[in-house]
């Protein structure tokens, strides 16, 4: 976690001053808002990862209290063996058929937009069924 | 949903079979020959597999190439003759539309970042899917649909859009550009802006959780930091062009004056100052635009970076410093995107000029360590390979006249001329076409198990690389000469024609250059030669398990202990250190060359005719 918080931390930061420098140098609102959009978005996952590398490694906050102190993750450590990341990696879907038609409806709706409201009386059923579709097969564990 | 067993560690030497056999006392949950859901169409449909997907993206954007290509030769055949009848304006306007839209965004970046960075980049790190395979399925679905909303605009009242890929206000207004054409254009580039950001979110999340123990991120190979890279820059500036297309709509349909100073004026009485403006889409659209230059050429960076290694038989020269220099590429090209908009007045020349120069010194730095790789290698000039070097020299032309670009002075005399088009396209020619195609022919073999022909590879590279030139060259001249863009008919007494019909002529040896492409498709089809787990005897993860991979990857895996896992298993007298130095060896990483995959490879390089 260390190495992506850092690469999150380091993007937000250079873009801050960059953003910075354009805002005192030119004041663009739109260059500057956007500057400022990127500066959180390196920020906020950054600082996300930062603070649970810091967990891994005992603290409870960013820099203060202590927990229990797991260590690295396996994907983190260079002597890590294998069988140090053994048992479930997470749960996958096998197949699914509600991504096809949350597309198809988001397609039907997007074209609803150019040639008529008509089209939106298709496409919004379709994304609804999907949602709760896919939302079933989660709690249900199982493909469809 | 189905719970995914980490694949244990390989036995020593250990042959891996296609399709694997399970291995025993493990539930066969980690690939083998469960049960994966429908097929035939229905699994087209309905599968969550990222390489079903990859593989659906790649298609998809192929397709979309040739078809763009196509428009291409068309436009070209129009500029063959001063005042040619061949198309109308409005026509060529359309294809000039149409086809920069078609390659950037529905070729270029989906052909990288949703099709082979959703094949390779769970394969390389050791992962058995995307970290959000439904997520996965639908990017694709969304691409797919925008991509058929993009193809409708030929066939509605009033035709395609004609505005230019860039779609500039006040242009693309709903008083300049009436109709349902641009309409669906916008709504093409939500759907497919939708999708890249689900496919950005996806390739962070599945490189920063699914790595396999050991795969540290300094020992991911450099195609996967570019798609990290990639996707983080993706979400940066795709839902900016996301928003600037909504408000574009809601001018056009909803009356808003956003992008239109002089109707908010009239309607709301409000003091100029707070009006739309014009030059808004293009700090917008730009602040997007950029960044996507860079989102079609750091994949196509890391798949040459994947190739050169191979070949050259070495590791890569300066691991870190490609994983930096990638990083500073992604932080300065978002703080470049006005130098679009000198010829505006309107921007701050000296900062974007200076930050647009600034990386040239990132890029010259990868320039070196692609050199330092081949440097001293044992070179093969495979298909792969050839394509890679001919990105090489592509690129650095493209990127010396982006230099020269930088500079205001040399974009006030040749902006909107050929000149720009010619650097443009050998930048995104050189990224997309010839590294892009290199990672086509060097990746085929693990997609398919089977062989592409070298001798027809070699045939549509070298028809390439001469139809390239020939192609762009000349119209590096005629823009200097003053030709402008976007025209269809241009004056006869200028000395333009010639450098033209070269020009057309070169676009014609590039389009003969791709048929062979086909016929290579259509002959490995037809009579396979099979692959073997590591044809090449590359030196990452994804050719340790077969060609093509088993649902969800591996039944096992090597230990990873450098940044070419499968190199080091299968040449164990020359294990690599971390950061591509050479441990036991004497740092050149020289191997016997004979070695092949997992035991299963027939031991060299098997392509040919």
């Amino acid at each position: 976690m260390k190495v992506e918080s850092l690469f999150l931390l380091f993007l937000g930061a250079f873009f801050g001053i960059v953003g910075l420098v354009y805002w005192f140098w030119g004041y663009d609102d739109g260059g500057g808002v956007m500057l400022l959009g990127a500066t959180l978005l390196g920020f906020l996952p950054g600082s996300y990862y930062f603070f649970w590398h810091q967990r891994f490694h005992g603290r409870k906050y960013f820099f203060w209290g202590t927990v229990h102190a797991p260590g690295d993750r396996p994907s983190d450590r260079e002597d890590a063996e294998l069988a140090d990341g053994a048992g479930t990696v997470d749960s996958f879907p096998g197949s699914s058929i509600w991504p096809f038609v949350l597309g198809m409806g988001a397609f039907t709706v997007v074209l609803s937009l150019v040639f008529g409201v008509w089209l939106a009386f298709i496409g919004v059923p379709l994304i609804l069924t999907a949602l709760t579709g896919v939302t079933a097969e989660s709690r249900r564990g199982g493909t469809v | 949903m189905t719970d995914v067993i980490a694949p244990p560690g390989v036995q020593e030497h250990q042959e891996l079979e296609f399709p694997p056999s399970t291995p025993g006392g493990h539930e066969p949950s980690h690939g083998g020959h469960e049960d994966h859901g429908p097929t035939g169409i229905l699994k087209w449909l309905t599968s969550t597999d990222h390489k079903v997907i990859g593989l659906s993206y790649m298609i998809t954007a192929v397709v979309i190439f040739y078809l763009s290509g196509i428009m291409a030769l068309l436009m070209r055949l129009q500029l063959s003759s001063p005042h040619s009848s061949f198309l109308s304006f409005s026509q060529y306007n359309a294809l000039f539309t149409m086809h920069g839209s078609l390659m950037l965004y529905l070729f270029a970046g989906p052909f990288a970042f949703g099709g082979l960075a959703n094949y390779i980049v769970p394969l390389q790190i050791g992962a058995p899917d995307m970290a959000f395979p439904r997520l996965n399925a639908l990017s694709y679905w969304l691409y797919l649909t925008g991509s058929i909303t993009m193809m409708m605009t030929f066939f509605v009242a009033g035709g395609a859009a004609q505005f230019g890929w860039v779609a500039y206000a006040p242009l693309s207004s709903a008083t300049s550009s009436p109709g349902a054409g641009p309409d669906l254009w916008i709504m093409a580039l939500a759907l497919t802006g939708f999708s890249a950001i689900f496919t950005g979110v996806n390739l962070c999340g599945t490189i920063f959780y699914l790595r396999a123990p050991g795969m540290t991120m300094f020992r991911m190979p450099i195609f996967t930091w570019n798609m990290l890279v990639t996707g983080i820059l993706i979400l940066i500036a795709f839902p900016v062009l996301t928003a600037a297309l909504i408000m574009l709509f809601a001018d056009r349909h909803f009356g808003t004056h956003i992008y239109t100073a002089v109707g908010c004026h009239l309607v709301s009485g409000a003091p100029m100052a707070s009006c739309g403006s014009p030059l808004l889409w293009q700090n917008l659209f730009w602040f997007f635009g950029h960044p996507e230059v860079y989102i079609l050429a750091l994949p196509f960076f890391g798949i040459v970076t994947e190739i050169l290694p191979v070949f050259s038989r070495k590791p890569v020269f300066g691991y870190k410093g490609m994983v930096f220099a990638t990083m500073a590429i992604a932080a300065l090209s978002t703080g470049v995107w006005a130098h679009h908009m000198f010829t505006t007045g309107a921007v701050l020349l000296p900062f974007f000029s200076f930050l647009s120069l600034l990386i040239a010194v990132p890029t010259g730095i990868k320039f070196f360590n692609w050199i330092g790789t081949m440097w001293h290698g044992q070179l093969t000039f495979t298909t792969p390979m050839l394509f890679s070097i001919g990105f090489l020299f592509a690129f650095l032309m493209g990127g010396v006249t982006g230099i020269m670009l930088a500079s205001p002075p040399i974009d006030f005399a040749t902006h909107d001329t050929y000149f720009v088009v010619a650097h443009f396209h050998q930048v995104l020619f050189g990224t997309a076409v010839f590294a892009g195609f290199a990672g086509l022919y060097y990746w085929y073999p693990k997609m398919f198990g089977r062989m592409l022909r070298e001798s027809l590879g070699k045939w549509h590279f070298w028809l390439m690389f001469i139809g390239f030139w020939v192609t762009f060259m000349p119209q590096y001249v005629v823009g200097l000469l003053g030709m402008p863009r976007r025209v269809a008919s241009y004056p006869s007494n200028l000395g333009w024609q010639s450098y033209n019909i070269v020009s057309t002529v070169g676009a014609f040896i590039i389009g003969i250059s791709f048929a062979f492409l086909l016929v290579n498709f259509v002959v490995s089809w037809r009579k396979p030669i099979p692959a073997g787990n590591n044809p090449w005897d590359a030196q990452t993860l994804e050719w340790f398990t077969t060609s093509p991979p088993p649902h969800h990857n591996y039944t096992h895996l090597p230990p990873i202990r450098s940044e070419r896992p499968t190199w080091d298993y299968n040449h164990p007298d020359h294990l690599t250190a971390p950061h591509g130095r050479n441990a036991h060896t004497n740092g050149n990483g020289h191997g016997n060359g004979k070695t092949n995959g997992n035991g299963k490879g027939n031991g060299k390089v098997t392509a040919g005719v």
